[in-house]
């Protein structure tokens, strides 16, 4: 392995030749789909979609510290990148619990950028009881027939496959009955409805599944083993999530913004509350970086406390509403903008921003189950 | 001291966490209150501290130590907030002797570190004088006279000062009331011509004094230091109050728990109601946010970084906010009873509170930290 200082002015080599200017907004809706692909699949060549797996896999087999400077670089840069949940869900989930068949038809395809996934969990009517879902699979020969529809399915407009829970026993109690199943989209049995958010974006949609079809050997782990895989997997959307706690830091100048939109007296925010409340929200943001790195340091050491970690995602999103609100209050009715003339794009942004920024507590989980979960299983209060 | 405890620290905290349950529960706190103990800790209990070289920990070897961090102090000042331990720790070991300690002044520390260290000698800072804090709201006078200073002023909330061997005093040299320039840090013996010393009982039946000096004389040779030197002092003791506070909210949080799992109401414990169970994880989020802080405090402090000041902040912000909700929570969660004098969880209420006022409240540390910040 060559040392991380040629490897950093490499990545730096590869994205100046690779990376046009017009694409450095990082996941901003809007930009160039052609220019992304070609950006995306750029990266694939190298391994670089998917850099900590095995080259087996198709990815650069790189360990923690390069993988780090890799991202590193490309967040310096504001580099898009093709995150779906094939490469930070499925991906890591099929190294643990699928089979080497599974691994070698879906993994290199994931990798060099040729198929985008999209998640098949929450339903209208399983929404935080997730076990209550009623999307069915059935076994005909060797396949499933799969019939329901699934909510929330963000990308899967464009998405090659997407990965779903079905219950593939209904008779068994809720948790017992259900399979994880790799299904191929493009197939007459599938159709996807755009679902509009309070944002005005569409990236969420909602699936229609009418007869439609997986192959047996589709199912991820054990048949019926589907929730345990489920929570397996979810374990990873979790430590996405904190990860990007550090990429808004970088990259979204609170302060800055609130320092020019409400000006400066005596070297202080003019508006001494607001000053209070940025102060309060930076040293929690502070806090939950420095928890969620003892996290990682209290399980290296192998000290038995009490896992942190679990306050990470509702506190996450309590600190991602918050600025969001910041930034609104410092705006004023400069942060209402819709569309149209008479804002600033930045303006613009910041309205649909605030909107979004809603969904951090509920999505992945609302903060009501990530509170009961707490109270479960790690302070260990009984239930009944 | 890192984001984890060291391998020293652990077993450090595990010889006080034993030390303190066997010779301090918290009834040795409450007799203290309850019988107007006129010492109000026990000489015993801090001679065995100083046995155990705890005392001595920040000190150099030369002075009777074991030049330990501070961040080993915190492990001490945790483990004896849990049980409210009244000895003088605080105000000795991280106020009066460590301004000695953090001073220039080579005499004074051969003088007083190893009595302190051996635990013969309690040394109070007298610097407070208003109820809400300032640091640098001094208007105690520092008179240039012949080889030495003469102090006049009030001084109140000092804490220990009815015990206090000798006291380091916060005086004005020049300037006005809240500069910082113009202060100076002096050593005098507490029984020195002109002192005289009021304690005074306040709720969480600790011991603080109000102590008037009237033109008390001291020689040129007791001065420690300037304004900065007592930024260092209330940065060092602003972390040892916050480890104080951790380990009260620990305890206050595992009572807490320990009566959810317990209680029964309706015919059901208490625990199984949706509305307890988001408050204890709600409680429970604000306390690793504190300890996170807290250790990220020490660490910056004992490896010298350069935002001591931010860091200190922060950690004192994040303690405040959640020694008042794990207070309020836990006296709440007990309801009727936890009103009642007969449970430990008012007195952990009342300490909390107490601490949450020393040293700066939320708002104050939230401002200091814009400021640092540059806004």
């Amino acid at each position: 392995m060559q040392d991380l200082e040629t490897f950093k002015k490499d990545v730096q080599d590869f994205i100046a030749a690779n990376l046009p200017a017009h694409l450095r907004f990082g996941n901003r809706p809007g930009l160039p789909e052609d220019d992304l692909q070609k950006w995306f699949s750029a990266l694939g060549e190298k391994g670089w979609v998917a850099p900590d797996w095995p080259t087996e896999y198709g990815g650069a087999g790189l360990d923690r510290t390069y993988t780090a400077a890799l991202r590193a670089e490309l967040r310096a840069v504001d580099a898009p990148s093709p995150g779906h949940p094939g490469i930070t869900l499925l991906g890591p989930t099929l190294m643990d619990v699928g089979t080497e068949e599974q691994r070698m038809e879906h993994l290199p395809k994931i990798a060099d950028n040729s198929f985008y996934w999209c998640q098949g969990f929450s339903e209208p009517g399983a929404g935080s009881d997730l076990a209550g879902l009623q999307t069915k699979a059935e076994r005909v020969g060797d396949e499933f027939i799969i019939n329901g529809s699934k909510i929330w399915t963000s990308g899967a407009h464009k998405a090659d496959w997407i990965f779903v829970l079905a219950r593939t026993d209904p008779d068994a109690p809720k948790h017992m009955g259900i399979s994880m199943i790799m299904v191929d989209m493009k197939q007459p049995g599938i159709e996807v409805s755009p679902l509009e958010l309070i944002d005005g974006s569409a990236e969420f949609n909602q699936v229609f599944f009418d007869n439609a079809r997986a192959g047996a050997h589709q199912v991820v782990g054990e048949l019926n083993g589907g929730w345990s895989v489920a929570k397996r997997l979810l374990q990873y959307e979790r430590s996405t999530d904190i990860h990007d706690v550090i990429i808004w830091e970088a990259k979204e100048p609170l302060t800055d913004l609130m320092k020019r939109e409400i000006g400066m007296q005596n070297d202080m925010l003019a508006d001494a509350t607001l000053r209070e409340r940025l102060a309060a929200h930076e040293i929690d943001a502070r806090a939950l970086d420095l928890t969620m790195r003892r996290a990682v340091a209290e399980a290296k050491a192998g000290q038995t406390n009490r896992d942190v970690s679990s306050i990470g995602k509702y506190r996450w999103g309590d600190m991602m509403k918050e600025a969001a609100n910041l930034s609104m209050y410092a705006a004023g009715s400069g942060g209402l903008g819709w569309e149209g003339e008479g804002f600033l794009p930045s303006q613009l942004r910041w309205t649909r921003e605030w909107l979004f920024s809603r969904s951090h507590s509920i999505w992945g989980g609302t903060h009501e189950i990530q509170k009961n979960l707490i109270a479960k299983r790690v302070l260990d209060i009984p239930e009944d | 001291m890192s984001l984890t405890l060291s391998e020293e620290q652990l077993l450090l905290k595990d010889s006080a966490e034993k030390f303190f349950a066997k010779a301090s529960p918290v009834s040795r706190m409450r007799a203290l209150r309850d019988t107007r103990d006129e010492t109000g800790f026990s000489q015993e209990i801090w001679k065995e501290m100083a046995a155990l070289g705890w005392l001595g920990i920040a000190f150099s070897e030369a002075h009777g130590g074991s030049e330990m961090g501070i961040g080993e102090l915190g492990v001490v000042l945790f483990e004896a907030g849990r049980v409210l331990a009244p000895e003088p720790l605080l105000s000795t070991l991280l106020m009066g002797a460590n301004a000695v300690r953090l001073s220039d002044n080579e005499a004074l520390k051969s003088e007083v570190l190893p009595a302190v260290a051996m635990g013969e000698r309690v040394v109070a800072l007298a610097w407070e004088e208003t109820g809400r804090f300032n640091p640098y709201a001094v208007s105690t006078k520092a008179q240039s006279v012949d080889n030495g200073y003469m102090i006049s002023g009030e001084k109140t909330y000092v804490l220990d000062a009815h015990v206090a061997d000798q006291m380091v005093v916060v005086a004005r040299l020049s300037g006005q009331t809240n500069d910082k320039d113009g202060l100076v840090l002096i050593l005098i013996d507490a029984d020195a011509e002109g002192i005289s010393i009021q304690r005074t009982t306040l709720m969480d039946g600790r011991n603080a004094a109000q102590v008037t000096f009237s033109q008390v004389e001291v020689s040129a040779d007791r001065l420690l230091g300037d304004g900065d030197l007592l930024d260092l002092v209330l940065h060092q003791a602003t972390m040892g109050l916050v480890a104080e506070m951790l380990g009260m909210m620990d305890e206050t949080f595992e009572r807490t728990l320990e009566y959810l799992k317990e209680r029964e109401q309706f015919g059901v414990k208490i625990g199984t109601f949706q509305a307890l169970r988001h408050r204890a994880a709600e409680m429970f989020a604000e306390l690793e946010f504190a300890r996170s802080l807290m250790l990220d405090g020490f660490a910056a402090i004992d490896e010298g970084r350069n935002d001591i000041a931010l860091s200190v902040s922060a950690a004192k912000a994040q303690a405040n906010k959640a020694a008042r909700l794990i207070g309020e929570e836990g006296v709440q969660m007990h309801g009727g009873m936890g009103m009642t004098n007969d449970l430990d969880i008012g007195l952990f209420l009342k300490r909390l509170k107490a601490a949450e006022l020393a040293l700066g409240d939320e708002t104050y540390h939230q401002r200091r930290f814009a400021s640092l910040q540059g806004y």
